[in-house]
């Protein structure tokens, strides 16, 4: 009997995508505090469609290379906390097909 | 590069191409700005294209565009579990000319139409972010780019930049949007051998589908799926308010496998190889979401301005016949030599006349309505499926006792009562 195939994880759906990132990030975390003390759930880390955000032990690893520049954590941080540009010109996600 | 053009317009997706096409055919002098590498390579859609709104900017496109299939059958699958109640119609005509709509791809389509404008007379510039409108005594005169001196000026100003018009909005036209006004999608483009396609989803050669999909899929929350054929490959994706994934900490990737590996869908997809992962924000605010679309010297169209009929997964549509009369704006504004908001406004009315504005009116309350009661998702569409599977099964029970045993399962009277005013309320908010 087949093991029933496992879903494919973020990182291989990354994989899939090509990106022209930036030397510089595009995306800030205002006030690491805010993220610390004022948000147990750190829920950018959970509807980000990238999984770009990673919260290490105190602070919030922002993985931008990967961003999809969807504009979900600036309006969905319960905190307005992420400060949220475009990347710069020709920079940034390149989607091939959709 | 002249200094000063007769207009501007950010961003080429549908509704910024549409419009540079006009307005370059009508004559005018007109820059397209695109931030990305080339228009498409930032842009995402389901993959539906109507017919009728792009022809009304280039008749017969149809013929010479980089379109997948012409879309001849459109299913519905109410999902609970390990079920779905399925219907659709399947219409020969949408195979013939005119058609009615198409799946496309968008980073080729939209290379495609963006062409065309250049053709037109219109200067396409690529990997060039607008940071801000320069703005003048209260009147839009052009804009600052991220350019090495990147000012660039205009009559008018047309603001495409989607659904994170951070233009628009420094304008002061809308406020930041709240998490339940935008919807997240995630979707895929799955490799798969045309003529598998079409054994599966029922087809010929140049015929195509598209299934929306409720209930399950989104795992009861406000939402839809979508599976659409494409040539020699399948778009699959699922979004969701933004508010509830946050509400039901959701990953919305893991609601993607979710869908690709729920019973009723795996099937379809079943040996398909995954080429591309993409995410986007939907505005589905509707029409109590929408912002001023035009100020001195400046018009916004498309998602910019929360142009999109979500009831009914149109949005492209509506953003070219946006873009197609801010340039019948502009000109008529050239020729008056008067880029007032008084005479830009002749945007607005026109746009609110046309089935853009009756459409963002008619649905205006029905995501609030559908959200704030999320019951038509997570029970009422599982109850339609277990009713299918009772009435359908054969076990010597009668049909009589069946419907009873149906009735009886959904409730008390009160509850009754409670089904019957949720459905003459979806009737409200749709009709």
């Amino acid at each position: 009997m087949s093991e029933q195939k496992k879903g494919q994880s973020i990182e291989e759906k990354q994989y899939l995508v090509r990106f022209n990132a930036d030397t510089k990030s595009h995306l800030h975390v205002m006030d690491e505090d805010i993220c610390l003390n004022k948000c147990p759930d750190k829920i950018c880390t959970i509807f980000c469609p990238a999984e770009i955000y990673k919260w290490e032990d105190i602070r919030m690893h922002v993985g931008y290379e990967g961003c999809h520049e969807c504009g979900s954590c600036r309006i969905g941080c319960p905190h307005q906390n992420i400060k949220w540009e475009y990347p710069k010109g020709g920079h940034g996600i390149v989607f091939r097909l959709g | 590069m002249p200094e000063k053009f007769d207009c501007i317009v950010v961003g080429a997706g549908p509704a910024g191409i549409s419009c540079a096409y006009e307005l370059a055919k009508g004559g005018a002098s007109v820059l397209l700005l695109e931030r990305g590498e080339y228009p498409g390579s930032k842009n995402v859609m389901g993959g539906v294209l109507y017919r009728q709104m792009m022809e009304d900017v280039i008749p017969g496109f149809y013929k010479e565009a980089p379109l997948e299939r012409p879309v001849t059958e459109q299913r519905f699958m109410m999902m609970d579990k390990e079920s779905a109640v399925t219907f659709g119609y399947k219409g020969m005509e949408w195979g013939r000319e005119p058609y009615n709509n198409f799946t496309v791809l968008r980073a080729k389509f939209d290379q495609w139409f963006a062409g065309k404008a250049v053709e037109q007379g219109a200067l396409l510039i690529n990997e060039t972010v607008v940071l801000e409108c320069i703005v003048e005594d209260g009147k839009v005169i052009g804009v600052r780019t991220d350019r090495p001196d990147g000012e660039v000026y205009a009559d008018v100003v047309v603001l495409a930049d989607g659904v994170n018009s951070l233009l628009a909005k420094s304008l002061g036209f809308h406020k930041e949007y709240k998490p339940d006004e935008v919807a997240l999608a995630t979707m895929e483009i799955l490799k798969l051998d045309s003529k598998i396609i079409e054994d599966r989803f029922n087809l010929e050669k140049n015929q195509g589908c598209t299934i929306e999909l409720f209930g399950d899929a989104t795992k009861g929350i406000l939402g839809t799926g979508f599976l659409y054929t494409n040539k020699d490959t399948l778009s699959i994706g699922v979004g969701t308010l933004l508010s509830g994934l946050i509400k039901h900490k959701i990953r919305p990737y893991e609601l993607l496998e979710y869908v690709k590996n729920h019973p009723m869908i795996r099937p379809y997809i079943q040996g398909s190889e995954p080429q591309e992962y993409l995410a986007h924000l939907i505005p589905e605010g509707g029409y109590h979401s929408m912002g001023k679309v035009v100020g001195d010297g400046v018009i916004v169209v498309g998602d910019a301005a929360q142009l999109v009929n979500a009831i009914h997964r149109e949005g492209s549509n509506l953003a070219m016949t946006s873009g197609r009369y801010a340039a019948e704006t502009v000109l008529k504004a050239k020729e008056a030599e008067d880029f007032s908001e008084k005479t830009l406004d002749y945007y607005r009315k026109k746009l609110m006349d046309s089935f853009v504005g009756q459409d963002m009116k008619k649905y205006k309350d029905s995501t609030h309505h559908f959200d704030k009661f999320p019951q038509y998702f997570d029970q009422y569409i599982p109850m339609v499926n277990k009713a299918a599977s009772q009435m359908f099964t054969v076990d010597g029970t009668s049909k009589r006792d069946k419907q009873k045993k149906i009735i009886k399962d959904i409730g008390s009277p009160k509850q009754k009562f409670k089904i019957a005013r949720d459905m003459y309320r979806a009737w409200k908010v749709m009709k």
